[in-house]
């Protein structure tokens, strides 16, 4: 009961002893802080490091995927073939047979091939798709018909693999995918100076396609841009509207609590739920097409939204009160001291909210695959209402072929896809900066 | 109370030995303890029931009658009547907590933004009852203007703040007319010399004390009759908060102005009437003078003589 209390502490310097035992108090706490310091370090080398190899790796693979082995040949691109009456109609034109026109060229460079299986491999070097190349060339510029043109000849992807150096000319035949006579040739070729490997334009130009020299990414970039644009033009007006009324106008009683446990749910919900979703709802009952990027921004925007309410409700809370009292002080009506105060300041962590949800988005792949994004799709979509593709479907499509030629291709699509979310995110950390110092 | 409920269980503690009869006679005497503490009470709750001076202002441009505020179930304000006199400055006073904050804010229904304020009773301004089902909020907070405890000026430039009141009031036709409301405001503010040539700068890069000469010009320049201060020198310096007593002296010419504060030496300087509360309560009102010079209650006289608040 009568505890005597303790008096006021010594003072640290009061003896010698003191300040040697505070000493070394001081040491241990500085050493404790150094070595903390030390494994934060530690953590973020270790960190870099691994995402150094990921993009060393990733790099190493993909650039090769920028190049395209190309074959000279002399095509002659005869009136007769071409376009037999002159009338140079685009139809007739368009409908001519360039890829044999190809396979003639290919005969006049090598004359001593005639046996019919020669001739299948012979022709198998240069790629299935070069025709549309040349008809391309032509339609553009008719006046070329009837002459004898130089052109540069996409390869087959195994030519492609060889000259890549992906394939070994030293194995045994039987483990190569081309054989001793169609090596021969590329080397009586490459002596002449007809191989070489140019910039691969049609990686950026063109969609998917069997044969992987023909194969890009325009169909899958435009497909995920229409849906990042469609879950863009939703997701954030709607998030930000449903996190006003709730964070500022909603009064709070059971519904808008369950309301607010039911959003931060729907935030962890594996997308994959949201596909299924998409597909009952828009699809089997609303009857929009599949594959289409509307659909899938549908899709993507069910998938954002709870996100970006999260975000934009966190923002609005972390605006001081006292702006709002100052609005409402001056006698702005409560609609006012929210769009002219409290949302300039809230902004910066809304668009936040909405370019990380957007990034998760453009990365997704499962509720994709449940709308029919994953088919095979050739064409490059004109609108949100065309078939197409999606960025990581595609790479999840060219992961999943046999071609040795895709997987580099795999490699370059990632890498675009990085690249995108990069800009992305630089593109939020500009935004940001410009609101903070404007508002 | 609470204390005795507390002396209650050295009796109950298990380890004493005490015995039946002395357990009734300690049951006695806590009782009689309590009658004569709540009969003490309730004396000076009945005291305290109505309010000592005149409430009443010859030209009230405010009057609050019956005001009760509630918190959920905090009654923070407890029936009080007062008047607000066109160009006074009345100073509330009172200890901490005792509800100054919460009744100025009545006085332009500030407190409708939390959601646990319930306010009974009639605030008229101008023979209308601002809680009536007809009173418009927007309006009334443009008439009734408010300076907050810290200068909280919007994160935009000196002049969108003193011209963002007139322009969502719609009160200058064209640019030149609201370049010269911002002008009046700031000098009227007292700030005009300081910020003329940095109206563009952002007003949150202003000194405290400017900051708050610019809240001011921000309430002021959507014409209000009357203005409410809760501490509007508790963040600043001695010469700031001077420099803000001199413009309150200037503002009573043309505004009525309520101020909060815990400096007994501002509210004599600057307000002519003096409002004491006390626990929710007004305890007090009269001119600044006699409030300080002769209390009429013992509560007051022990607040400003300083033995407690
Ligand atoms: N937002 C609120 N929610 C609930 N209770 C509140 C709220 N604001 C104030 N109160 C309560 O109301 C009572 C009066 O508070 P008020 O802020 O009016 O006091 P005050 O006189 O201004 O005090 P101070 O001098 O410290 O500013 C206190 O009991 C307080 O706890
Ligand atoms: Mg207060």
């Amino acid at each position: 009961m009568n505890r005597q209390r303790p008096g006021p502490p010594e003072p640290v310097a009061s003896s010698p002893a003191a300040r040697a035992e505070f000493g070394r108090r001081l040491a241990r706490r500085n050493r404790q802080e150094s070595r903390f310091r030390l494994a934060g370090l530690c953590a973020v080398l270790a960190g870099l490091a691994f995402l150094a190899f990921f993009f060393l790796t990733l790099i190493g693979n993909a650039y090769t995927a920028f190049a395209q082995t190309h074959i000279l040949l002399d095509v002659e691109l005869s009136a007769a073939a071409i376009d037999p009456e002159g009338t140079r109609n685009r139809q007739t034109l368009g409908r001519a047979d360039y890829q044999g026109l190809i396979r003639n060229a290919l005969r006049q460079q090598f004359p001593a091939v005639t046996r019919r299986g020669d001739l299948r491999q012979l022709f198998a070097l240069v790629s299935p798709g070069a025709g549309f190349d040349l008809r391309k060339q032509v339609l553009a510029n008719p006046g070329l018909i009837g002459q004898k043109q130089r052109f540069w000849l996409a390869a087959d992807d195994d030519v492609d693999m060889l000259i890549k150096g992906h394939m070994n000319r030293s194995a045994p035949e039987s483990q190569r995918r081309i054989n001793d006579r169609q090596l021969a040739w590329i080397e009586q070729l490459e002596a002449a100076g007809r191989i070489e490997r140019q910039f691969n334009h049609r990686f950026f130009i063109s969609g998917d396609s069997r044969d992987p020299e023909m194969s890009g990414i325009r169909s899958a970039v435009a497909g995920s841009f229409y849906m990042l644009l469609v879950t863009l033009a939703l997701s954030f007006p709607l998030g930000v509207a449903t996190a006003i009324y709730l964070e500022e106008f909603a009064p709070k009683n059971r519904w808008t609590d369950l309301v607010e446990v039911n959003i931060n749910n729907l935030a962890a919900v594996p997308s994959i739920v949201f596909g299924l979703l998409g597909l009952a709802l828009f699809i089997n009952l609303f009857g929009l097409p599949r594959s289409v990027p509307l659909v899938g921004g549908l899709v993507l925007t069910l998938m954002t939204l709870p996100v970006v309410i999260i975000a934009a409700r966190a923002a609005l809370t972390s605006v001081p009160p006292s702006i709002r009292e100052a609005a409402l002080g001056v006698g702005a009506s409560k609609m006012q001291a929210i769009f002219h105060h409290v949302m300039p300041l809230a902004l910066p962590g809304m668009l936040t909210g909405t370019i990380i949800g957007m990034a998760r988005a453009l990365g997704e792949s499962a509720p994709l695959l449940m709308i029919g994004m994953v088919a095979f799709i050739v064409d490059v979509p004109e609108s949100p209402l065309d078939p197409s593709a999606a960025l990581p479907v595609q790479i999840y499509l060219w992961a999943d072929s046999p071609e040795r030629a895709f997987v580099e291709r795999t490699s370059a699509a990632i890498l675009v896809l990085l690249a995108f979310l990069l800009v992305m995110n630089a593109g939020a950390i500009l935004l940001r900066k410009r609101y903070e110092k404007h508002g | 109370m609470k204390s005795m409920d507390n002396g209650g269980l050295v009796f109950d503690g298990g380890g004493l030995n005490v015995t039946e009869g002395a357990k009734r006679a300690a049951g006695a005497l806590i009782g009689n303890l309590r009658a004569y503490e709540s009969s003490r009470l309730s004396n000076v709750i009945e005291e305290a029931h109505h309010t000592a001076g005149d409430y009443t202002a010859v030209n009230a441009i405010m009057r609050a009658r019956n005001v009760d505020v509630f918190y959920g179930d905090n009654h923070a304000i407890k029936s009080v009547n007062l008047d607000v006199g066109a160009n006074e400055v009345i100073s509330l006073i009172g200890p901490s907590g005792c509800g100054k904050s919460t009744f100025i804010r009545c006085l332009n229904r500030m407190n409708d933004t939390i959601e646990s304020a319930r306010v009974e009773g009639e605030i008229v301004l101008d023979g209308e009852n601002i809680y009536s089902r007809e009173a418009d909020v927007v309006l009334l907070r443009a008439r009734v203007g408010m300076v907050f405890q810290k200068p909280n000026p919007f994160p935009k430039s000196v002049y969108d703040n003193v011209a963002y009141g007139p322009r969502i009031h719609g009160l200058a036709p064209d640019r030149q007319a609201l370049d010269q409301i911002v002008q009046s405001s700031l000098e009227r503010a007292g700030l005009w010399a300081e910020v003329k040539d940095r109206l563009h700068y952002p007003g949150t890069g202003l000194s405290g004390g400017q900051q708050q000469r610019l809240c001011i010009a921000r309430a002021i320049a959507v014409g209000p009759e009357v203005i409410l201060m809760d501490e509007p020198c508790s963040a600043l310096d001695p010469i700031a908060t001077a420099h803000i007593e001199d413009l309150i002296d200037e503002l009573k010419k043309n505004f009525a102005i309520v101020i909060v504060t815990h400096s007994m030496q501002q509210a004599r300087r600057v307000s002519q009437r003096t409002a004491y509360f006390h626990l929710g309560r007004l305890i007090e009102v009269g001119a600044t003078s006699q409030v300080f010079s002769e209390p009429r209650r013992k509560l007051t006289e022990d607040y400003i003589t300083g033995r407690f608040g």
